[in-house]
């Protein structure tokens, strides 16, 4: 029975159980660990979904004219892509390393409402599977089946009902809410966890910096995402009770919707991409063998970026005619926000500086991660000039810019923290000849595919079109953009066998195979159920060197 | 700093989790109501046709007297708890319970009278489609609150509710203080501002 937990017996025990047990152990888990699995599996899953949702678009770009799949097939392709990858990929992906490492290194044994914890996994999945289930379930126009086709931001009035009948919008409207409401719990959750759960001598001073973008992220969550489950509650009203919220004829605003949405979907790119810097923060002092350069400006810019996010949202908006004064504002606090972010690249370049690198798979993601992030940040720069972003909103430009951010910056930074924790949560080393294929082949298809699409976007490609003419002179950099992904596909598929492998037959991890300082380190690989045998007393920033090195403890010199 | 100093620095009382918890919650439903409220703000006065808020609008004196001072006997309540009166307590929640109902059966009556005699729903204009949703949310807050409150009342009437719970309760009490804080609020946008 579940009662006895796999871990509490011999691994032969374990493995002599029932595949059924097995399941119903994760089924009924309340365990921040298997739940923080869970969320990242499942999100990688919805990863490999979205990703051939893309692959088919930059088939249909692939030249001009092309008919790979119908235009309206193409709708769906796109918004199903956008928000699969940051609903059930982005989201669940992040906060479920959240879950995973926030208790263990803040030195605790779970999360504050571990209940909680795991309703919001479950209701995700069941927001995904629901999102999903449109391509089966959805009585469209052509009664073939729809999925949602009115874009990830799904701007009214096109969600009205009279511009998109049938249930296609309600499957993204009802979907996208449930899991908000699974995010908000968790978000909660981490708070609460991080605020009054950490061990002894774990100040907030001393907490890893990726715990720190955990808490900041997860209290923005708490002020933006709720904006957004409103936003859908009224176009919940306006398709079914025939409301006005964001209907123009009764004298309600089309533009409402997209300030509610931007409000939660901007500063929703730094959640995502804060524990992203979280990650990066913890590995490359490791990989470098120094402590983190700056952690109190770190800290700072952290919650700095936190609270300028939330008044930046209407860079998106700059098209829509809001007046020179509006412009202005979301011109400077967007790039306001360029500053703190600036300062953490240089945290990072300075941690290296001087160091004795060891370029481990970690690392080699997250030095592509810096060049990458860098140009993605630069590229965010020009286009908060409102007179830019004019020309270019609505282009190639800007979702070759974004791809940079995400893919570019957030996925980096999401593979860097698989290679490395990998052997924590599973006991087993990734292979580092693998590792390396795959971010190779990762850096060199991903710049192919993106580098380019800034071209096309400056030549004048609007996003979101079915097909080309061939004369616009955009047919080579359609090309090269789509040749890229083959390379993105095979990286993927070395990753997938990586796993698979190594899961099996990989080197037997030990408690710290990087030798690093955080918490985490500090307990078997896998953790135990309950995490430590005795909560570790923390003494300075790096706790794990402190209990290696007693003759010359952090404290002093910080 | 000696590590028996810092021992004691980040020790912090069970009872703060729920707090954490309660006050996450808060923070996130203020959110959600503050969208709300911004839209009716939004769209006071641009209703394209009647009724109007002031042709059909009337304060709701009485349940806003009974809603705010339900504040108070809820505070009672969850203090007589950690006192360990539970009489008292299950005696004060019922009240705070009387007091919420009373709140729901104006806003119901309310609701009754601008549907069929004024004729006023979501879809008939700008201002039903900010007025119910925003009313309504509240209200369904208020009937969530009245569920927790009634459980403790019966609780109290079994005896399963004792002195150890009373951080429990404070809890619930918490959610109504912000439910009531919120009704100050709407109170203002809607009856006040909007009319």
């Amino acid at each position: 029975m579940s009662v006895l937990s796999p871990t509490l017996m011999s691994p032969e025990a374990a493995a002599r159980r029932p595949w059924l047990e097995h399941a119903h152990d994760w089924v009924v888990t309340v365990d921040h660990k298997r739940l923080g699995i869970l969320y990242v599996v499942s999100g990688l899953v919805f990863f490999v979904v979205a990703g051939i949702e893309a692959t088919l678009m930059r088939l249909q770009l692939a030249w001009p004219g092309l008919h790979i799949v119908p235009p309206e097939t193409f709708n769906r392709l796109f918004t199903m892509h956008g928000t699969s990858m940051v609903f059930l990929v982005g989201i669940p992906i992040v906060f479920g390393f959240g879950n995973y490492l926030v208790p263990l290194m803040i030195g605790a044994r779970d999360l504050a409402f571990p209940r909680l914890n795991a309703f919001g996994f479950w209701i995700f999945l069941f927001a995904g599977l629901l999102l999903h289930w449109s391509f089966i379930g959805g009585e469209g126009l052509s009664g073939s089946g729809s999925a949602p086709a009115v874009g990830w931001f799904a701007y009214a009035p096109l969600t009205s009902r009279a511009f998109t009948p049938g249930n296609a919008t309600d499957y993204w409207n009802l979907a996208v809410f449930i899991a908000g409401v699974g995010t908000i719990g968790t978000a909660i959750n981490i708070v609460a966890t991080t605020l009054t759960m950490r061990g002894p001598g774990m100040t907030l001073g001393r907490m890893p910096i990726f715990v720190w973008t955990m808490v900041t992220v997860s209290a923005m969550t708490l002020f933006i995402l709720p904006p957004l489950s409103a936003a859908q509650i009224m176009l919940l009203l306006d398709r079914f009770l025939g409301a006005h919220f964001f209907d123009t004829q009764a004298g309600g605003s089309a533009v409402m919707w997209q300030h509610f949405f931007w409000f939660f979907g901007h500063p929703e790119v730094y959640v995502l991409m804060l524990p992203g810097f979280g990650f990066v923060s913890e590995i490359i002092p490791v990989f470098s063998r120094k402590v983190i350069f700056g952690y109190a400006t770190l800290v700072a810019a952290t919650v700095s970026i936190g609270g300028v996010a939330l008044s930046t949202w209407a860079h998106h908006m700059f098209v829509v005619g809001m007046g020179t004064g509006l412009n202005a504002v979301f011109a400077l606090s967007t790039m306001l926000i360029a500053v703190p972010t600036g300062i953490k690249i240089f945290n990072w370049l300075a941690t290296m500086y001087g160091g004795r690198i060891r370029f481990r798979t970690p690392m080699l993601f997250c030095c592509a991660f810096l060049f990458q992030f860098l140009c993605a940040g630069l590229t965010g720069v020009m286009l908060s000039v409102a007179p830019f972003d004019w020309q270019l909103s609505d282009s190639y430009f800007v979702v070759a810019h974004f791809h940079f951010v995400l893919i570019g910056g957030l996925l980096f930074a999401i593979f860097a923290a698989i290679y490395y924790w990998f052997p924590k949560v599973t006991g087993r080393m990734l292979s580092e000849r693998l590792g390396r294929w795959h971010c190779w082949l990762l850096v060199v298809g991903f710049n192919l595919t993106f580098i380019t699409m800034h071209g096309q976007g400056v030549l004048g490609m609007p996003r979101r079109i079915y097909t080309y003419p061939a004369d616009r002179g955009w047919e080579m950099w359609n090309l090269v953009t789509t040749l890229g992904v083959p390379l993105q596909i095979v990286a993927v598929l070395i990753f997938v066998v990586n796993v698979a492998v190594s899961l099996r037959r990989g080197e037997r991890a030990g408690d710290d195979p990087w030798d690093a300082w955080t918490l985490e380190w500090a307990t078997s690989s896998p953790p135990p159920e309950y995490n430590f045998e005795t909560i570790p007393v923390t003494t300075s920033r790096r706790p794990l060197w402190d209990m290696k090195h007693p003759d010359d403890p952090d404290g002093p010199h910080e | 700093m000696s590590a028996h100093t810092a021992v004691h620095e980040s020790t912090v009382g069970h009872e703060w989790r729920g707090r954490a918890g309660m006050i996450g919650l808060i923070i996130a439903e203020s959110s959600l109501f503050g969208v709300f409220v911004v839209a009716h703000l939004f769209y006071t006065g641009k209703s394209v046709n009647g009724p109007y808020p002031n042709d059909v609008l009337t304060i709701p004196v009485i349940g806003t007297i009974c809603l705010l001072s339900s504040s108070v006997s809820v505070a009672l309540g969850a203090r007589a708890l950690g006192r360990g009166n539970v009489g008292r307590s299950g005696a004060w929640l019922l009240v705070t319970v009387l007091l919420g109902a009373t709140f729901l059966a104006g806003t119901a009556r309310e609701w009754h009278r601008l549907i069929y005699r004024d004729g006023l729903t979501i879809a008939t204009n700008l201002f039903g489609t900010t007025f119910y949703p925003l009313v309504g949310l509240h209200g369904s807050h208020v009937i969530v609150g009245l569920v927790m409150l009634g459980l403790c009342c019966v609780f109290a009437a079994t005896g399963a509710l004792r002195a150890v719970h009373a951080a429990r309760v404070e809890m619930v009490s918490w959610y109504w203080h912000f439910v009531d804080g919120v009704w100050v609020v709407v109170f203002t946008v809607v009856y006040l501002i909007g009319r």
